[in-house]
C-alpha cells in the first residue's frame, strides 16, 4: 500500500503517487472496487472465469486496450484527446503484415524480407510519425485536438484500407529460410507463464508511470494540462510537451497494433475500429479529468482491466453481444457520473480565494482597457 | 492599541434610515472553523453600507448568507421585520436581494437584452420569446442607468465598466431593493468608477440599498454611508462614513496600527540589471496601434521601480513583452547588457528574469497541482538527477520557499485552492524567487489581497532588493508606489509620461497618469 512517510514533505507526493489524500483514494478506489466487483460477480456466474489461465487470457486482451489507454492518458492529461489511436493500431498491424510479406524494390529487382525486430521498430516509427502529425497540427497550428485527430482517424484508416485493398494479411509467421520468423512471439509466447503482451503492457505502464511522476517531463505535462498559461510563464515548453504526448500516444498505439496482429497472426485494415473510444473510456474510468491535469497510470490500467474483464466475462457467461455493448456503456456512464460528482465536490472545497476578474479569458493578452476619457484632450506632463 | 471590539466606543448603531435587511447573531461554521461568530449586521433603505475586512475575515460568507447562497448555522435573517429563510439565490432574488459577483456572470456571446432576461425570458401568448418587449425594457433600464447602448449589442463588445452596468441592469430588472456588490471596481478605469458611483447614487436615491465590498479602501470611503468592519468573523466596528477616515478603517481591519513601510535604504547598486530601450508593443486586436509606445527604462540591481498607471496604460503589455510572453515590434531589452530578443520565456527565466503575472488564477497557478508543485514548477529543471526529479531536493526547496515567502499552509502537499488569495500570490512570487532571479517583474501583485498580505509582500521585496534583486512593481494604487519604490515611473497610453523619486506626492503621480484629481 502506498503511504506518505513524511507529513510535511508531500510536495510532489501527488506527482509521485504516494499520497494518502482521501479524495485520491476514493478516485482510485472506485476503479479498483469496480474491478473487484466484476471479478467476484463473474466468478459466481461462471466456474470458468476465475482461474489463472482465463485471467491471463483476459489480461492479454486487456494489454491491447491498456497500451492505447496509457498513450491516451498522456494526451488527456495535456487537455487534449487522440481519436486516431484505433486507426493507428490498424495501420501498424497492416504495415507489419506488408513488411513481413516482403518489400519489393522494382528498380533494384529485389524483394526485402526485414527481420521481425526491424518490423517492430519501423511500425513504432510509423506510429510516432502519425503522432507527430497530430501533435504538430494541435500545438503549432492550434487545430482543436478533437478535430485534428478525428481527421487523422479517417486518413490513417483509409491508408490501411488502401494498402491492402480492404483485404487482410494472413499467416504472418514468416519463413525460416528468409529469417523473418518470430512475429507470433509477441502474441503467443510466454515468459514464466505470462503472455508477452501482458509483459509489454507492464513495462510500458511502469515506464509511463515513472515518466509522469518522477521526471521533469511529467511535471511539465501535469502543469501544462492544468493551466497552460501559467505553465508557459513558468518556463515550461508547452508546445514541445504537447507534440510529444501525441508522439508517445502514436507509438503505444503502434505497439498495441503489433501485439494484436501477432495474437491473431493476421493483420486486417479494420482492426481496432472504435478502440479509441474504449481507450478514452478506460482513462475516464481510471479517474482522469478530460479537462486535463488530473489522472494517473494506475487508474488508467484499472480502467482498462474493468472494461476488458467485463466484456470477456459477458462473453464467457454467454450474454449476447448486443447486451455487452449496453453493459459496457452503462459502466462508462457511471464512471463519468462519479467523476463529475467527485470533481465538483473538489471545486467546492478548493475554491480560489480571490480571483481577479477576467473579462475575456480567450484573448491571448489582456485587452487594453479604454484609457481615460475625461481628459482625452489634455497633454501629458512630459514627452 | 485598539480597545477590545465589544466594548469599543466605535460600535454605534448607524442612525436614521429604516432597516430593510438584517442579520441577527449569525454563526456559520465550516467543519471545525467558525467563519462567522455571531454577526449582527443591518442594511438601511437607500444607503450604501460598506463591509471592510481582510481576506478571510468573513465578508464573502456573510454576503453569501444574505443572498441565499448559503444558510447560516445559527442565527436569523430578518427582511422587513420578518424572519426569513432563503431556499436559494433565486428565492432571495425574488424577494429583492441581488448580488453582483466579482467575476461577472454574463454570457459574452449573447446581447445585452438576452443577458438581462437570461433564465426568465418574457413570453408572447404563443409561447415564443417576446424579443420586442425585452428590448424595450432593456432599453429603458439602460436609459435609467444613463448608459446609451443598443440592447442588441453583444456583451463581448462592451467595455468592462459597461458590462458591470449590464449586470446592474439585470439586477434592477427583477426589482432588486438590495444590491450586493463584491469588488465592483477592481477592473474599472477611473472614469468607469466615476460612472459606477453616479449609478450608485441614483440607485440609493431611488431607495435601493447597496452593500459594497472593496479592497480599494479610499474609493469605498468616498461612496459609502455606513462603514462596518469585520475581523475574524466578528464585527469589530461600525460607524458613519463621515465620522471616520482611512486610518480608522485600516486600524480596525488589521487590529493594530499598520504601516506598509518605506522603500529600503541604501540598497541600489550602480550596475544596470535591466535596460529597456525604445520598446513598442502592438495591440493584438488592432496591429496598427501600439499599446506600448517607445518606452525606455533602466532598472539597477537592488532598485525597486514602481510602474504606475491606470488600467490600459500599457503596463501589463510592457511587462509581458519583457518577460517574453508577447513580441515587441520595436526596441530592445538588455539583461545585464546582453540582448534577450529571441529568447524563450524559459531561457529568460534561466538568465534571471521572471514575471509574476497580473491574473494569478489565469496565469500564475496550476489549480490541479499542490502548493509544492506550483512552487517548484519554474525551477524544476535545477533538481534533476540523471533523468529523474530528485524528490528530496525538491522538498528542501519547497519547504525553504514556503518559509521564505511566509505562505500559511498545511504543507507543500496542500491543494493550492485551499490557500487564501494573499497566500496564493505569495506562492506565485515564491515560484519565481526560487529560480534565483536577478530581475523580477510583478504585475499588480497586490490585487485582491488583504492589507496584511500586502505588507508581507512589500517586506519580502524590500529584503530581496537589499540583497541585490532588481524589482519592477506595477500597480494602480498610488499609495503603494510611495511606500515601496525608490523610483516611480508613470505610464499613460503606452508611454512613460513622468518619472518621480520617492519623495513625490500622490497628487503629482496621479496627475501624470491622467487620473482626475479633486483638489
Amino acid at each position: 500500500m502506498t503511504t506518505s512517510t513524511h507529513p510535511g514533505g508531500r510536495a510532489s507526493s501527488e506527482a509521485r503517487g504516494r499520497s494518502l489524500d482521501l479524495g485520491r483514494l476514493l478516485l482510485e478506489g472506485r476503479a479498483f472496487l469496480a474491478l473487484l466487483a466484476v471479478i467476484v460477480i463473474f466468478s459466481f456466474l461462471s466456474p470458468n472465469y476465475f482461474n489463472v489461465s482465463n485471467l491471463l487470457t483476459m489480461s492479454s486482451h486487456v494489454a491491447v486496450y491498456a497500451l492505447l489507454a496509457i498513450g491516451m492518458l498522456l494526451v488527456v492529461l495535456n487537455g487534449g484527446i487522440d481519436l486516431s489511436v484505433g486507426s493507428t493500431l490498424g495501420l501498424s498491424g497492416v504495415f507489419a503484415g506488408f513488411l513481413m510479406k516482403g518489400v519489393t524494390l522494382p528498380f533494384l529487382g529485389v524483394t526485402l524480407f526485414p527481420s521481425v525486430w526491424v518490423v517492430v521498430v519501423v511500425c513504432c516509427l510509423l506510429g510516432a510519425l502519425i503522432g507527430l502529425v497530430n501533435g504538430t497540427l494541435v500545438a503549432r497550428f492550434r487545430v482543436a485536438s478533437f478535430v485534428a485527430t478525428l481527421g487523422m482517424l479517417y486518413v490513417v484508416r483509409g491508408v490501411a484500407l488502401l494498402m491492402t485493398n480492404g483485404l487482410t494479411y494472413n499467416d504472418l509467421s514468416g519463413n525460416p529460410a528468409l529469417g523473418n520468423t518470430g512475429f507470433s512471439w509477441l502474441g503467443f509466447n510466454k515468459i514464466l507463464g505470462v503472455p508477452i503482451g501482458v509483459l509489454v503492457m507492464i513495462v510500458v505502464a511502469l515506464v509511463a508511470s515513472v515518466l509522469l511522476t518522477r521526471t521533469v517531463f511529467g511535471r511539465w505535462l501535469y502543469s501544462s494540462g492544468g493551466n497552460e498559461r501559467a505553465a508557459e510563464l513558468s518556463g515550461v515548453p508547452v508546445k514541445r510537451v504537447k507534440v510529444w504526448v501525441y508522439v508517445i500516444s502514436g507509438v503505444s498505439s503502434a505497439l498495441a497494433g503489433l501485439i494484436l496482429s501477432s495474437e491473431l497472426t493476421s493483420a486486417g485494415p479494420t482492426a481496432g475500429t472504435s478502440y479509441e473510444l474504449t481507450a478514452i473510456a478506460a482513462v475516464v474510468i481510471g479517474g482522469a479529468a478530460l479537462t486535463g491535469g488530473r489522472g494517473n497510470v494506475r487508474g488508467t490500467l484499472l480502467g482498462a482491466f474493468v472494461i476488458g474483464f467485463l466484456s470477456d466475462g459477458l462473453v464467457i457467461i454467454g450474454v449476447s453481444a448486443y447486451w455487452q455493448t449496453v453493459f459496457t456503456g452503462a459502466v462508462i456512464v457511471l464512471a463519468v457520473l462519479l467523476n463529475s460528482v467527485q470533481y465538483s465536490g473538489r471545486r467546492r472545497t478548493a475554491k480560489p480565494a480571490s480571483p481577479t476578474p477576467d473579462p475575456a479569458p480567450d484573448t491571448p493578452t489582456p485587452a487594453p482597457a479604454p484609457t481615460v476619457e475625461q481628459d482625452a484632450t489634455s497633454a501629458s506632463p512630459r514627452r | 492599541m485598539t480597545a477590545s471590539p465589544s466594548t469599543s466606543p466605535d460600535v454605534a448603531t448607524p442612525g436614521g434610515g429604516d432597516v430593510v435587511l438584517s442579520a441577527r447573531g449569525v454563526v456559520k461554521t465550516y467543519g471545525g472553523t467558525q467563519a462567522l461568530k455571531g454577526v449582527d449586521f443591518d442594511i438601511s433603505r437607500g444607503t450604501v453600507t460598506t463591509l471592510f475586512g481582510e481576506n478571510g475575515a468573513g465578508k464573502s460568507t456573510l454576503m453569501k448568507i444574505l443572498s441565499g447562497v448559503e444558510r447560516p448555522t445559527s442565527g436569523q435573517i430578518v427582511l422587513d421585520g420578518q424572519p426569513v429563510e432563503f431556499a436559494s439565490t433565486v428565492d432571495a432574488r425574488d424577494r429583492g436581494i441581488s448580488i453582483i459577483h466579482q467575476e461577472l456572470s454574463l454570457a459574452p456571446n449573447l446581447s445585452i437584452r438576452d443577458n438581462i432576461f437570461m433564465g426568465r425570458e418574457l413570453r408572447t401568448p404563443l409561447g415564443t420569446v417576446d424579443f420586442a418587449e425585452e428590448a424595450r425594457q432593456a432599453h429603458q433600464l439602460l436609459a435609467d442607468l444613463e448608459e446609451d447602448i443598443d440592447p442588441l449589442t453583444p456583451v463581448a463588445e462592451l467595455r468592462l465598466g459597461q458590462q458591470q452596468i449590464v449586470e446592474i441592469a439585470r439586477s434592477l430588472s427583477v426589482n432588486a431593493r438590495i444590491l450586493i456588490m463584491d469588488e465592483p471596481t477592481s477592473a474599472l478605469s477611473a472614469s468607469e468608477v466615476e460612472v459606477l458611483f453616479k449609478v450608485i447614487h441614483d440607485l440609493t436615491a431611488r431607495g435601493v440599498s447597496i452593500v459594497y465590498i472593496s479592497h480599494h479602501l479610499e474609493e469605498a470611503l468616498q461612496i459609502t454611508d455606513h462603514a462596518v468592519v469585520l475581523r475574524d468573523g466578528s464585527i469589530t466596528a461600525t460607524a458613519l462614513a463621515v465620522d471616520i477616515d482611512l486610518e480608522w478603517v485600516v486600524r480596525r481591519m488589521v487590529g493594530a496600527n499598520f504601516d506598509l513601510g518605506q522603500p529600503p535604504e541604501g540598497s541600489t547598486r550602480d550596475n544596470v540589471a535591466l535596460s529597456v530601450r525604445g520598446v513598442s508593443v502592438a495591440d493584438v486586436r488592432n496591429p496598427e496601434r501600439s499599446v506600448v509606445d517607445d518606452v525606455s527604462l533602466d532598472v539597477r540591481a537592488g532598485e525597486i521601480v514602481c510602474l504606475y498607471g491606470l488600467m490600459g496604460a500599457g503596463r501589463t503589455e510592457l511587462l509581458e513583452a519583457i518577460a517574453g510572453r508577447v513580441p515587441f515590434t520595436a526596441g530592445s531589452v538588455l539583461l545585464h547588457g546582453s540582448d534577450i530578443a529571441g529568447l524563450t520565456i524559459a531561457q529568460r527565466i534561466g538568465q534571471g528574469l521572471g514575471l509574476v503575472p497580473e491574473d494569478r488564477q489565469r496565469d500564475g497557478l496550476v489549480q490541479t497541482m499542490t502548493v509544492g508543485s506550483n512552487m517548484s514548477l519554474a525551477s524544476i529543471t535545477s533538481f534533476v538527477k540523471g533523468l529523474l526529479v530528485s524528490g528530496n531536493r525538491e522538498q528542501e526547496l519547497v519547504d525553504a520557499s514556503i518559509k521564505a515567502v511566509h505562505v500559511k499552509t498545511a504543507g507543500g502537499g496542500a491543494a493550492i485552492g485551499s490557500l487564501s488569495g494573499g497566500n496564493q500570490q505569495k506562492v506565485v512570487i515564491g515560484k519565481i524567487l526560487a529560480t534565483s532571479p536577478e530581475v523580477i517583474l510583478l504585475d499588480e501583485p497586490s490585487r485582491g489581497i488583504d492589507v496584511g498580505a500586502k505588507g508581507e509582500v512589500f517586506r519580502l521585496l524590500a529584503e530581496r532588493a537589499q540583497a541585490g534583486l532588481a524589482v519592477v512593481y506595477s500597480t494602480s494604487e498610488v499609495g503603494e508606489c510611495l511606500s515601496i519604490a525608490h523610483r516611480i515611473v508613470v505610464m499613460r497610453r503606452g508611454r512613460i509620461s513622468a518619472e518621480f523619486t520617492a519623495d513625490t506626492t500622490k497628487e503629482a503621480i496621479m496627475a501624470a497618469s491622467g487620473e482626475a484629481v479633486a483638489v
